[in-house]
């Protein structure tokens, strides 16, 4: 006696949630059937191995049918096949657009392209993630992409609107899709110990304020890059960031500079001597950082720069994050003090945004 | 009667891309009816045409150069328009179906339909003849008449075995096929009205279509019902919960007999050219004493066990009940296939009656005069009706027809329920009252159905009767089979449970005339051997009555199946069954005696098991009391096992071989040791899971609103190797086992829950394959139990009030009805009124009826009006097999759901294999189901059914070919706590939660 056909419709679509889990992980179906018994679940319901091998091939029938809908989600709310209520339909979404931590770092700053995901092997291999569940979240990463890139408009907005994912959700795919689209490396041995947390909080600071849409009142001639507001770095912006250069170049302000934040946190600082000692290096970098960033490649050594030239110099001299911080504090104010420096505004958008990343990327 | 028909199209969304190299698609849409698709926006057609034909829109996609692509159909039965009281317009979102594609996008349709004759629509033409598949009298109706059995048929040749079909697409070829069906559907839904209308009725209640696929001779679409006069009560409020009584409602129902003296001699009947055979050992088992009123009558009678009267009663009564008689006795078929009645319409239950028939299937020559069909009908309902008589019955409820067809063999089968009917639903108000007065005060209440119509003395059978265990007057048997659903009167102890009888027997491949001889010759031994399981099953289970029995026997290339399921409960007026004792053949073997010894142990400890399970403990009785002049007071019947091998035997019938005191197996074979094993291993649903096949779950009547409708299909292949029925019953017994097991297992997280109305449906589609389908609902109900011994008085006094406050409301309530005809839901607070003082002013109910229903006019006004696109979430739509949707009010009923649908694929494999295939056609048919309710502006599909599931494959072409068949009463209903809470509340679908509206409008 075989099984030829084996089915089970209900008139409300029955959705397991850990079968669910199993199916996003990319468990085949025996694997899948092995961790449910493992579970427990026979002892619990007294069900046998085969209801419970029947149970998981139409949970996976239902899923599969159901993924060509999650891949464009307003049309899971208004498909007419599966009845499912709200509540399900946005735990159906959100699950399915969730990802794994260890897999995002491996492809963030990555171009969504066909290359890498001819590397999703490799990423599968390292990270533990089962290779089909690696290509969904790819997938998903390349779908949103390809359908906010040309959008107008808050890049969060766009996304939740067309995706249907909860706020936190749609924030992270924000910063993975202004990664892409900006390509910055993420992967060098030395950001290894950054998380996408990390990263997010800082796509988060830059789309807020380094992005044309961050300029508010909307640009005076319409046809000027209205594109891509929120994903694509203020061009203009960037090269003004020139402008900066003259606070180390100048020898004078630069000495200005260091006396006004050494006044300001002598006897504040735990690492003083060590921050007065390094305070023209430390300049240097940042300031280098902002005038680099008008070509591409070094817009893409954002973070591996930030990390070299202010990160690990503090970090070997063991700052604590609160000297840090009172230090790009004091660093960023005492720059309105220097009179012969005259892009202030400028300096703020930019220091205001580096602050808030660096104390992000400061820790161990 | 001419009418406008006018169709809008008002958009398309998720349509395919039809031009892959610009990834559009350039949609337009053709509207028709009949063949002749029209692209004006408005036709003119006859009602008669409306009825017979859906209205088609065919989307098509555009090709400059070569002919345009067909991306799909919508089928919209617009026969709900044409009656006043439903639907006034059809408008929604409808998925676009393709039988080689399925569902490919949607289109949004209004549709409305004026009727140039506005004035007197409902009372001339056939168009007002409502259609119901509920089989009792729907909720918000009041029958005033039950007039009787509607039948009709009509033949056709099936498209999909002309000439033409090898010449066409796969595709033309199922919509020719589905478009015929729908137009014989339609057909024959006018003609049943047309005779409703003769009848003077105004209703078909209890509407059964079937098809069948007779292949090379034809096609069949045969519809049976039950016609009636019904009665809009506009005021349902004042009922209680329907979950907890469907049928209550109707309290006084004049039951009027149709006066065709259309009189039939009820002579043996004749065979035909084939083998006949008709069978109904079901009588030997379930059996009534005569009515309720004699008290022990001892007047020997006739045929007619009703006929005497009894003393109370008086000769009054007496008249009655002979007016009844002779009336029923005029009637061509006294039949109804309600299953629930009105409380008091029920006198007496006889027991099954089931008539079947072998017939060989030739070509259909002329299909305007389907005579042979009709004759064979004809001649099974006749048998259906003498076997009645000899139950001393006058009438047969629940009735049902069926047929099973494999090449050119078809077995027709026939059950009902004999019974004897109320004579007072014969008579007017006026003398009614008193009467039922009276019928009150003596009637016990409970048991009466149960008493037995036929004389004690000249029983049609052998039988062990008692003394009601419930009012020790009457005569009850001691089991009591029926295939209707459990009175709401009854009273029952514990719990009741599905229990099914499952049986395979190999037969000979053989071609015509001896085919149809070897079916005809297994048959009586299958019936027999179902017969005998259920009875002990039913023992097992420590029960003594079937409720809802359902006997299918299926025929196939090489074998027969016969799957019998029923209700098993524990009826308080019928005696304690006895235990079931195991005789070994051979009494000296030691061994053996100990093995006898041990499955006796086994089998006492389930009985005793079971009656835990099912909360059955009733009250000891002594036995002085019971006075029975039958010297055994606990009476069992030994059952002899059939010689089951045996073909050539005469099959020994009477089961109560002498008088023996014990319920015997005798294991003489291992056959029957192996039958024993398997009373032992039907495993019983886990703790929290209750099931059964009636419409309501005894002994459960606190049912929260969760309902969960499911179909469910399994198709098992068996290994051809050396098939013995042993084998085959193991491996039958085994699918539907683990069939159950996993719906159990899925339905987990609605513990405790119970499923309800489960049905099984085999099917043989090739050698060696065995398909069940199982459709049922699974409710959740709170675990604190309700007390029940209070409910009966409580809902007695409820039904008397109720009654009352009908008759007040029926004045004002028509007033109402006229001033707002499309006010679709009954106020709340009115009935907040009426349930607390029934006895209201007529005229102050009016003006609060009127009052609230202005603004939930407009609100569902606007919601009509309102753009379609801007409806952001679908609708939920509750799907249940149920006649009721607990916790909840029906307040409108839209009309019958019947559709056709037709699924084939070429690319099996790339579907997901034969499971992926079904698994979405089955979803799709839910969905367009859903959509046309939706669009009626219901919110609920009641009484669905799975009628046909046709599965057919060849994976070696990597084709699959799918029929299904589905049907359904569309309702509009309203939330029990949405009408406490906030009068003025719309239905759940316009309320339905709407948390993304606003990222969805944009």
């Amino acid at each position: 006696m075989t099984s030829e056909l084996d089915i089970f419709v209900g008139n409300t679509t029955l959705i397991d949630e850990d079968v669910y889990r199993l199916w996003l992980d990319g468990y085949s179906v025996s694997d899948a059937v092995a961790l449910r018994v493992r579970s427990g679940i026979l002892e619990q319901t007294g069900a046998t191995a085969a209801v419970l091998q029947s149970d998981t091939m139409d949970h996976y029938r239902t899923f599969h049918m159901l993924e060509r809908l999650l891949h464009a989600p307003p049309k899971l709310l208004h498909q007419l096949i599966f009845q499912i209520p709200p509540s399900r339909q946005a735990l159906l979404i959100e699950r399915y657009y969730a990802f794994d931590e260890a897999f995002v770092r491996e492809v963030l700053g990555k171009k969504l392209s066909k290359g890498t995901k001819k590397d999703l092997d490799d990423i599968s291999t390292k990270t533990g993630i089962t290779l089909k569940s690696c290509r969904r979240q790819f997938d998903n990463f390349k779908r949103v992409f390809k359908v906010v890139e040309e959008m107008r408009g808050s890049l969060v907005d766009n996304i939740q609107q067309h995706f249907l994912l909860s706020d936190r959700l749609a924030r992270d795919y924000a910063a993975i899709v202004f990664f892409a689209n900006n390509r910055f490396e993420t992967g060098k041995k030395k950001l290894q110990y950054l998380s996408f947390g990390d990263f997010a909080f800082c796509a988060e600071l830059m789309i807020q304020n380094w992005t044309l849409g961050a300029v508010g009142e909307a640009p005076t001639d319409p046809d000027s890059q209205m594109d891509d507001m929120d994903m694509d770095l203020d061009k203009e912006f960037l090269q003004d960031l020139k402008e900066l250069k003259v606070l180390v170049a100048d020898k004078d302000l630069l000495d200005l500079h260091k006396s006004l934040v050494c006044t300001a946190l002598r006897g504040k600082l735990g690492v003083f001597s060590e921050m007065e000692a390094n305070f023209k290096n430390l300049s240097r970098g940042l300031v280098n950082v902002a005038a680099k960033l008008t070509h591409n490649k070094d817009v893409r050594d954002l973070f591996v720069d930030l990390v070299e030239k202010f990160v690990e110099p503090c970090r070997s001299d063991h700052w604590p994050l609160n000297d840090v911080r009172l230090f790009l504090n004091q660093y960023s104010a005492s720059v309105h003090s220097l009179d012969g420096f005259r892009h202030q505004a400028l300096w703020d958008r930019y220091m205001g945004t580096l602050r808030g990343c660096l104390l992000r990327l400061y820790h161990d | 009667m001419p009418g406008k028909l006018k169709v809008k199209i008002v958009a398309g969304r998720h349509l395919p891309v039809m031009d892959r190299a610009s990834d559009l698609t350039d949609a337009f849409v053709e509207v028709g009816a009949r063949s002749c698709p029209s692209k004006h926006r408005e036709r003119q057609v006859d009602d008669e045409d409306l009825q017979d034909e859906p209205l088609q829109i065919t989307v098509l996609d555009h090709d400059t150069y070569s002919a345009n692509d067909a991306i799909g159909k919508v089928y919209i039965d617009i026969d709900p328009l044409l009656y006043s009281e439903a639907a006034t317009v059809i408008s929604g979102w409808f998925p676009i179906y393709d039988t080689i594609h399925g569902i490919r996008g949607e289109i949004n349709v209004v549709v409305k339909v004026d009727l140039f004759n506005d004035l007197n629509r409902f009372r001339q033409s056939s168009c007002g003849v409502k259609f119901f598949c509920t089989t009792s009298i729907p909720k918000c109706y009041r029958a005033v008449i039950i007039h009787g059995f509607v039948e009709e048929l009509v033949v056709n040749e099936d498209p999909e075995y002309q000439w033409i079909d090898r010449i066409r697409t796969p595709r033309a070829s199922n919509e020719a096929r589905q478009r015929l069906i729908s137009l014989m559907s339609g057909e024959l839904q006018r003609k049943i009205g047309l005779k409703v209308l003769e009848m003077r009725g105004n209703a078909v209640v209890g509407y059964l279509q079937c098809f069948d696929l007779e292949g090379e001779s034809g096609l069949v679409v045969r519809a049976i019902g039950t016609a009636c006069t019904l009665d809009k009560l506009s005021s349902p409020a004042t009922f209680l919960p329907a979950c907890s009584s469907p049928s209550k409602d109707m309290k006084e129902i004049p039951f009027n007999e149709d006066p065709n003296p259309n009189t039939h001699s009820s002579g043996p009947s004749t065979p035909l050219k084939n083998q006949t055979y008709s069978f109904s050992p079901s009588k030997s088992y379930s059996r009534q004493s005569s009515s309720s009123d004699t008290d022990l009558s001892l007047t020997p009678k006739t045929g007619m066990g009703s006929g005497s009267a009894g003393k109370e009663g008086g000769p009054f009564k007496a008249l009655l009940r002979q007016q009844t008689q002779s009336a029923l006795e005029q009637r061509e078929f006294p039949f109804f296939t309600l299953t629930a009645f009105p409380p008091g319409f029920l006198v007496h239950v006889g027991g099954v009656v089931s008539a079947r028939s072998v017939k060989l299937l030739d070509r259909i020559h002329n299909p305007d005069e389907p005579e042979t069909r009709d004759a064979w009908w004809a001649e099974i309902r006749q048998e259906i009706k003498s076997h009645a008589k000899a139950l001393g019955c006058h009438a047969v409820v629940g009735y049902s027809e069926s047929t099973s067809i494999c090449e050119e063999v078809c077995i027709l089968s026939a059950s009902g329920t004999a019974a004897v009917l109320n004579p007072r639903f014969l008579q007017d108000g006026t003398v009614e009252g008193c009467l039922e007065q009276r019928l009150e005060e003596n009637l016990p209440t409970g048991c009466g159905f149960c008493h037995i119509p036929y004389d004690e003395l000249n029983m049609p059978f052998p039988a062990h009767l008692t003394y009601c265990y419930n009012c020790r007057k009457q005569k009850v048997p001691d089991v009591l089979f029926t295939t209707i659903d459990l009175p709401t009167d009854a009273t029952v102890i514990g719990k009741g449970c599905l229990i099914q009888a499952r049986l395979c027997r190999l037969k000979k491949k053989a071609q015509a005339e001896a085919n149809a001889t070897a079916i005809s010759n297994l048959l009586p031994f299958m019936e027999y051997e179902v017969h005998t399981q259920l009875m002990n099953k039913l023992k097992l289970k420590g029960m003594n009555a079937l409720f809802g029995l359902r006997i299918q026997i299926t025929v196939g290339e090489n074998m027969l199946m016969g799957l019998a399921s029923a209700t098993g409960v524990y009826l308080a007026a019928l005696p304690t069954p006895g235990g079931i004792q195991i005789a070994g053949k051979t009494p000296n073997d030691g061994s053996y005696e100990q093995h006898i010894s041990h499955m006796q142990k086994k089998i006492n400890d389930t009985i005793a098991k079971n009656k835990e399970l099912y909360e059955i403990n009733p009250p000891e009785i002594s036995e002085e009391i019971i006075g029975s002049p039958i010297p055994e007071p606990r009476q069992r019947s030994r059952l002899l096992r059939s010689q089951s091998e045996s073909s050539d035997e005469v099959t020994e019938l009477d089961l109560s071989h002498g008088k023996k005191d014990a319920f015997v197996l005798e294991i003489d074979d291992t056959d029957a040791m192996e039958d024993v094993h398997s009373l032992l291993t039907d495993v019983p649903p886990p703790s929290g899971f209750y099931s059964c096949n009636t419409e309501i779950m005894p002994g459960i009547n606190n049912w929260t609103s969760e309902i969960q409708m499911f179909t469910s299909v399994r198709v098992i292949r068996l290994s051809s190797l050396n098939l013995t029925n042993q084998a085959l019953n193991k491996n039958f017994n085994d699918l539907c086992e683990n069939l159950l097991k996993s719906l159990y297992f899925k339905l987990r997280s609605m513990i405790p829950c119970c499923l309800c109305h489960v049905n099984f449906t085999v099917s043989l589609p090739e050698d060696e394959l065995i398909q069940v389908t199982v459709t049922a609902v699974a409710i959740t109900f709170d675990k604190n139990q309700a007390l029940q011994t209070t409910k009966t008085h409580v809902e007695k006094s409820l039904q008397r009030a109720s009654t009352d406050n009908e008759e007040l409301l029926q004045f004002p309530l028509e007033l109402c009805s006229d001033s707002l005809p499309s006010h679709p839901f009954p106020p709340a607070k009115e009935h907040l009124e009426s349930a607390s003082s029934n006895s209201g002013i007529p005229a102050a109910q009016r003006a609060v009826t009127v009052e609230k229903a202005s603004p939930m006019g407009e609100g569902n006004f606007r919601n009509r009006s309102a753009p379609p696109c801007a409806n952001s979430t679908v609708g939920v739509v509750k799907m249940t097999p149920l006649s009721f949707i607990p916790g909840a009010k029906i307040t409108k009923y839209l009309g019958i759901i019947n559709m056709f649908f037709i699924r084939e694929t070429t690319s099996l494999r790339e579907e997901g294999g034969v499971s992926g295939f079904l698994h979405a056609f089955i979803a799709e048919v839910f969905a367009m189901v859903r959509a046309h309710v939706a669009a009626l502006g219901g919110n609920a599909v009641v009484s669905y059914i799975m009628k046909q599931c046709v599965f057919m494959e060849n994976p070696n072409k990597n084709q699959a070919q799918c029929l299904i068949n589905v049907s359904g009463d569309a309702v509009v209903f309203v939330r029990e706590s949405d009408l406490e809470v906030v009068p003025t509340q719309q239905p759940a679908a316009n309320c339905h939660p709407s948390c993304t509206e606003g990222e969805v409008t944009t």
